[in-house]
C-alpha cells in the first residue's frame, strides 16, 4: 500500500515542481514570447473552442495507424522471411543497413517528389521509419529461436508453412513485440515532423503553423503536450499487449 | 557375461549397417552396427562426448551419416519423420503452448473432438491432471519432462528416441522418471533407443546395453539384462550386471 502511495505522490509531486519552476522563470525573465501554463492551458481550451484539437489528432493518428500498420503487415513476414533464409539475409541486409542509418526526416523531399502535399507523404514517411525497427527485430527474434524448436516441428512433419507459423511466429513473438512497440514510439516521432513540412493538418501542423502565423507559441507548447500525452497512452498500450498471457512468456526477465 | 541368444524372435526394427561419421578430420563414429528389435529398450551407454548422441541423430533422420546405412523396418532413414519421435531434455517443450496445446501439437490434422480425447488420455497417463492449462515455465523440471513424453506419444509413433532425458533433473526425480517412463511404457509398448551415459539408469532401464567406446565411439559390447521388472537394485544379478559395465569402461567400483 505505501509503495502504491508513493508510486503516486513522487511523480505528481516532481510534475507540479516542474510546472512550478516552468511558471517562474516564465515570470523571473518576464519573456513576451514563451508562454506561461495557464497559457498554454487556456491554449488547449482555444484549439477545442476552435474545433481543431480531436480533428489534428485524429489525423496525426490515422496517418501514424496506415502508416505504421502497413510497415507491421510488410515489416513482419519480411523479418520472418530474412530470418529463416539465410541467403536471402545475405543478399538484402547490407541494403538494409545501408537504409535503416538514414533519418526518416531525410526522406522528406523524396516523400514530397513521389506523393506530393498530401496525406500519403507522412503515411510513407511513417511506413519507412517503423518499416526497418520492425524488420531487424524480427529477423534477429527468429535467428535466436532455440534450434531444438525447429527440429521438434521438423519431427512431427510440419511443412515450411506450418513451421513458419506455428513455431517461427510464437517463438520469436517476445522479440517481435519488442520491437513493435519501439516502431510505434518512432512512427509517432515521424508523423510529427512530416506533418511540419508536408501536409496542413495534424499535431505537427498544427506547431508550425502556430509558429508561422502569429507566434502563437501558447499554442505551439500546448501542441507539443498533446503529442507527449499521445505518444505516453500509445506507448502504455503497447506495453499492455506485451503483457497478455499468452505473449508473455519471453518477458520472464522483468 | 552376454545373453548368447536374442531375446525373443521380433522382427528387426532398427539396423544399422557399419555406420560411421567424420566431421573433416574428426572421426565421432567408426562402423557401428547394430539391430534393435521391435518392442525392445535399448541403451546407448557411453562417456560425455563419445558420439553417441550424434548416432542418435542419424538414426532420427536429423544427421546424415558419412558411410553407412540405417535401415527402420527395411526402409532406409531419409529423414525425421512423425512415426518416430525423438524427445529431447525438457527444454524441447513450446514455451508458448499450455500443456495441452504441446500435447496437441502434432495432432493438427485431426478433428478437435478426437485430438481432445487423446490429449485428455495422455495427461492422465503421464500424470498432468489439473496442470492442461498450465504453461511450461509454471511447471517444474520433471513435469515439463512429462509434457515431453505426452506430446511424443500423442502421435502415436512405433519408434521414440530419448536423448538423455532425465540429464537435467536432480537425482531424486530422475529415479521417479525412470519408473513413471517404464510403466508408461508398459501401457504403450514402443522400440526405444535410449541414450545416457549413467551406468546405473541403463541397468534400470534396458532390455540391452550397448556400451560404447570414446571417441571414436564403437560398440565394445552388448550386455544383455536378463532381470524382469520391476528389478531390484539391490539384487546380486542387477550388481553383477553394473559392475561388469563399469569394468567394461574400465572404471573401478570403489571411490
Amino acid at each position: 500500500m505505501r509503495a502504491r502511495i508513493e508510486s503516486i505522490v513522487l511523480p505528481l509531486l516532481v510534475g507540479v515542481l516542474v510546472v512550478a519552476l516552468w511558471s517562474a522563470s516564465v515570470r523571473w525573465t518576464g519573456t513576451k514570447v514563451f508562454p506561461s501554463p495557464l497559457q498554454v492551458v487556456r491554449g488547449l481550451g482555444e484549439l477545442w473552442r476552435r474545433g481543431l484539437l480531436l480533428p489534428y489528432l485524429g489525423d496525426s493518428l490515422v496517418r501514424v495507424a496506415v502508416g505504421y500498420g502497413a510497415a507491421v503487415a510488410l515489416g513482419v513476414p519480411l523479418g520472418l522471411w530474412l530470418g529463416w533464409s539465410r541467403n536471402l539475409a545475405t543478399a538484402v541486409n547490407p541494403v538494409i543497413q545501408l537504409l535503416r542509418p538514414i533519418s526518416p526526416i531525410a526522406w522528406i523531399p523524396v516523400a514530397i517528389v513521389l506523393f506530393g502535399i498530401g496525406n500519403l507523404a507522412p503515411i510513407f514517411l511513417v511506413f519507412l521509419g517503423a518499416l526497418f525497427p520492425i524488420v531487424v527485430t524480427t529477423q534477429n527474434g527468429v535467428g535466436a529461436v532455440p534450434p531444438m524448436y525447429l527440429r521438434a516441428a521438423r519431427n512431427f512433419g510440419l511443412s515450411s508453412g506450418q513451421m513458419v507459423r506455428r513455431v517461427l511466429l510464437p517463438a520469436a513473438l517476445p522479440q517481435i513485440l519488442s520491437g513493435l512497440r519501439i516502431a510505434l514510439g518512432i512512427a509517432w516521432l515521424v508523423v510529427v515532423a512530416a506533418e511540419m513540412i508536408a501536409v496542413d493538418s495534424g499535431l505537427g501542423y498544427l506547431i508550425i503553423d502556430a509558429r508561422n502565423a502569429g507566434k502563437r507559441y501558447d499554442l505551439v507548447v500546448a501542441g507539443m503536450l498533446l503529442i507527449g500525452a499521445t505518444g505516453l497512452v500509445l506507448d502504455f498500450a503497447a506495453r499492455r499487449c506485451e503483457r497478455l498471457r499468452a505473449l508473455r512468456w519471453g518477458f520472464r526477465a522483468d | 557375461m552376454v545373453a548368447a541368444a536374442a531375446p525373443t524372435a521380433a522382427p528387426v526394427k532398427i539396423g544399422l549397417r557399419g555406420v560411421q561419421m567424420r566431421y573433416g578430420a574428426v572421426e565421432v563414429l567408426r562402423d557401428v552396427s547394430l539391430d534393435v528389435r521391435e518392442g525392445e529398450l535399448v541403451c546407448l551407454l557411453g562417456p560425455s562426448g563419445c558420439g553417441k548422441s550424434t548416432l542418435l541423430n542419424i538414426v532420427g533422420g536429423f544427421l546424415e551419416p558419412s558411410g553407412g546405412e540405417v535401415r527402420i523396418d527395411g526402409e532406409p532413414v531419409r529423414g525425421p519423420d512423425p512415426r518416430r519421435i525423438f524427445v529431447f531434455q525438457e527444454r524441447g517443450v513450446f514455451p508458448w503452448l499450455t500443456v495441452e496445446g504441446n500435447i496437441a501439437f502434432g495432432l493438427s490434422k485431426l478433428a478437435a473432438a478426437e485430438r481432445a480425447q487423446i490429449v485428455a488420455h495422455y495427461v492422465e497417463l503421464v500424470g498432468l491432471e489439473g496442470f492442461e492449462r498450465a504453461f511450461p515455465d509454471e511447471l517444474s523440471g520433471g513435469m515439463k519432462q512429462r509434457v515431453e513424453v505426452a506430446r511424443a506419444l500423442a502421435v502415436k509413433p512405433d519408434v521414440l528416441y530419448l536423448d538423455e532425458p532425465f540429464g537435467a533433473l536432480d537425482s531424486i526425480t530422475r529415479l521417479q522418471m525412470r519408473s513413471e517412463l517404464l510403466r508408461i511404457l508398459q501401457a504403450e509398448k514402443k522400440t526405444i533407443l535410449f541414450v545416457t551415459h549413467d551406468i546405473d539408469e541403463s541397468v534400470q532401464l534396458a532390455d540391452r546395453v550397448v556400451v560404447m567406446s570414446t571417441r571414436p565411439a564403437t560398440v565394445r559390447r552388448i550386455v544383455e539384462i536378463d532381470l524382469a521388472h520391476p528389478r531390484d537394485l539391490s539384487s546380486r544379478r542387477y550388481l553383477e550386471l553394473r559392475d561388469s559395465i563399469l569394468e567394461e569402461i574400465g572404471l573401478a567400483h570403489k571411490i
